[in-house]
């Protein structure tokens, strides 16, 4: 049986584990039934043209997580930001594990979608976020929706800031068999509220898991969020990232992505601009080898007037790694004095690597500033003489450029122990120890 | 310390370097004026160790070592220090850990540790005064948005930290006013002593005002047309370059 089919089929097994008369549950039937009509995009849909989900679906997945795995806070501590506090939501095989997270209900709520979607204190909060930014159109995320049951649930109330950061890990053990899982985030961060996340898929296994993750976030008049993904799974582990976020007027909203590995991860990155001066930064690092791929689509769509947006990503590819940026940016006729911009920069370091770039723009507006631009280039040999003729050897001068190339990505995280991590990670990946901090 | 044998060199076929000999002894400074394009830059870049070009005959030798196979790092590891014309921008990457990176690269090269950190401080205050460098430069990305007096003065400043055996100071004087000229030709010369040498590279006699050479040579069409003492830099300030031209075709 092919993945659809089975999919569809294990419906009736959720529907025994989830409560049929509570309105979210009508959410997930009519979301089975888009999935059901549309299935997997395939390589014919123009959005998907570089990246192929063929293989994935021929895998044998387990779709429903055992309850019973747990893991040792020493044996993942290294996936956690350890160096600081943060609140923690942490699952193993999408199973909530109150053993290694942190939760808070103390002015502001950290915690399970799970208990935001059963108890009845969040139901007035559910009714008015739960899916209604994320598309309906949109078959992965449809068949998200469908078994939406488990992942983080942030609300953050007007005027209210968490003490800390906040982690959401996904771990899978995949100990048995090949494990798909769909977890389904709702972040809400209220006017004049602030909230930082940090969100990391990691598997533990070398079984191969698919990951089909959406995230809805909503940030109020004022709010200011600040989201960073790190994907640095292991080569039997994909990822298709699908978030959504709904800005107010005046809000900030920065997501970071940084992608240093995996075997297939693709990131729908989607903003809806709801009211004036508000601001989206959409910024990412990508570092490939092996046969590794990331694809990269963004949406940013500029409803109202007087609004900015700064996309950033930076690509570097090795060996056999292949790329996909496709950056769609919409101005409506009413987003008068929107500012958009964008830029896609890719270094090819071998000559098996690949890349493709598209900027995508509509704009209906005619009194805009919208620029965009991509290149796709090699280390510029200059300066790499230059680097070696001050006595660093190539292998460093190399990675310092590499470094340097991606630095005014990494200038904007605002949490400085992650930035020093993604630096490490960075540094472990182009195989060399510089020595220094950037 | 070096030694120029019959260097012919080129890219792609063209040939830029058409027999050049040159020896520098310790202690001495050398000048190398010509006109544009007459292989001056390619000839320092060839003693650096810069790969796009080929040498076709000929060979660079550095106290006693054929350099035919060194690469550029192991050069600068052994004492060889080029001043760029053009020095390269490097965003995100601070001049002081730039310098850091480079001296303690050259450590491990020759099996040392790393510098210990209050004595690299020390040795980048210590230079930063001798070239009238504020300490908020240091902090600043590499080259990034630097005047072209600020990068020649940086080069320099790299070169007083790096303390080479033999600097290659390729036309560092464009790009300079009178008073960073002056600034920089002083660092200079506090650098030299007996033991080290400096080959300068430039278009104009003025440098030569303030770092004076023990010889001049002038090269034109990839060879050395005419050596002599610092008065030939001062003819040539006088003449210009075509006496030389019309002499090299005599």
């Amino acid at each position: 049986m092919e993945l659809k089919e089975k999919l569809i089929a294990s419906f009736m097994a959720f529907e025994n584990e989830v409560d049929l008369a509570d309105p979210v549950h009508e959410i997930r039937s009519e979301a089975l039934k888009n999935f059901e009509a549309k299935g997997f995009p395939s390589r014919k849909s123009e959005a998907w043209k570089y990246t192929s989900l063929e293989r994935l679906q021929k895998v044998d997945f387990s779709l429903f997580p055992k309850q019973d795995n747990a893991l040792e806070y020493k044996d993942v501590k290294k996936f956690f930001l350890h160096e600081i506090d943060t609140y923690k939501i942490v699952f193993i095989d999408g199973v909530y594990s109150s053993y290694l997270s942190e939760t808070t209900h103390d002015g502001v709520d950290i915690c399970l979608m799970s208990a935001a979607l059963t108890k009845e204190m969040y139901k007035p909060i559910i009714d008015v976020y739960f899916n209604k930014v994320a598309s309906r159109e949109d078959s992965l995320v449809s068949l998200n929706t469908a078994f939406a049951k488990e992942g983080a649930f942030i609300y953050v109330p007007k005027n209210k800031v968490p003490r800390k950061p906040v982690e959401i890990l996904h771990f899978s053990t995949g100990s048995e068999t090949a494990q798909m899982l769909q977890p389904r985030n709702l972040i809400i961060a209220e006017e004049n509220a602030e909230l930082q996340v940090i969100e990391r898929h990691q598997s533990l296994t070398d079984n191969e898991i698919l990951t089909n993750s959406v995230t809805e976030i909503f940030a109020g008049r004022d709010a200011i969020v600040d989201y960073y993904k790190v994907q640095n799974d292991r080569e039997s582990a994909s990822l298709i990232d699908n978030t959504y976020i709904d800005q107010k007027g005046k809000s900030h909203v920065s997501v970071h992505t940084f992608s240093f590995g995996g075997k297939l991860t693709r990131n729908n990155l989607n903003f809806f601009q709801d009211g004036e001066y508000i601001d989206s930064t959409l910024k990412g690092v990508t570092l490939l080898g092996e046969k590794q791929h990331v694809d990269h689509h963004t949406l940013v769509h500029h409803q109202q007037p007087n609004c900015e947006s700064h996309q950033d990503y930076k690509g570097i590819f090795g060996q056999r790694s292949t790329g996909v940026f496709n950056g769609k940016i919409i101005v409506d006729k009413i987003a008068q004095k929107t500012n958009a911009f964008q830029q896609n920069n890719n270094l090819l370091i071998s000559d098996k690597a690949s890349i493709n770039t598209k900027p995508q723009l509509e704009i209906f507006a005619d009194d805009v500033r919208c620029s965009h631009g991509c290149t796709i280039g090699q280390l510029d040999k200059e300066a790499l003489f230059y680097l070696q003729a001050r006595g660093i050897p190539k292998k460093e001068a190399s990675a310092l450029m590499m470094y340097a190339f991606a630095n005014n990505v990494l200038e904007s995280v605002r949490i400085k122990e992650l930035k020093q991590r993604i630096n490490k990670l960075i540094a472990k990946k182009l195989g060399v120890s510089l020595g220094f901090e950037l | 310390m070096l030694k120029i044998k019959n260097l012919h060199a080129g890219v792609d076929n063209k040939k830029i370097l058409k027999g050049i000999d040159l020896e520098v002894n310790p202690g001495e400074i050398h000048a190398i004026m010509g006109p544009n394009g007459s292989g001056k830059s390619t000839l320092a870049s060839l003693i650096a160790g810069k790969e796009d070009f080929e040498v076709t005959r000929g060979k660079i030798i550095f106290e006693g070592e054929d350099l035919d196979e060194v690469a550029p790092e192991e050069r600068a590891h052994k004492g060889i220090f080029l001043s760029f014309q053009y020095p390269v921008e490097i965003p995100g990457v601070s001049v002081t850990n730039f310098i850091k990176t480079a001296i303690n690269e050259t450590r491990k090269a020759k099996g040392l540790p790393d510098m210990p950190a209050n004595e690299m401080l020390k040795l980048l205050k210590e230079k930063a005064e001798m070239l009238e460098i504020d300490r908020k430069f240091l902090s600043r990305s590499l080259n990034e948005g630097f005047s072209g007096g600020e990068k020649k003065r940086n080069e320099i400043f790299q070169m007083a930290m790096l303390e080479p055996r033999l600097a290659v100071l390729d036309e560092t004087d464009s790009g300079l006013d009178i008073d960073a000229l002056r600034i920089v030709a002083n660092g200079v010369n506090k650098l030299r002593n007996k033991d080290n040498a400096v080959i300068v590279i430039t278009h104009y006699q003025r440098l030569l005002d303030y770092i004076v050479p023990d010889f001049v040579h002038v090269i034109h069409d990839g060879k050395i047309v005419k050596s002599g003492t610092k008065e030939l830099a001062l003819e040539l300030e006088e003449k210009g370059y075509d006496w030389i031209k019309q002499e090299a075709v005599l």
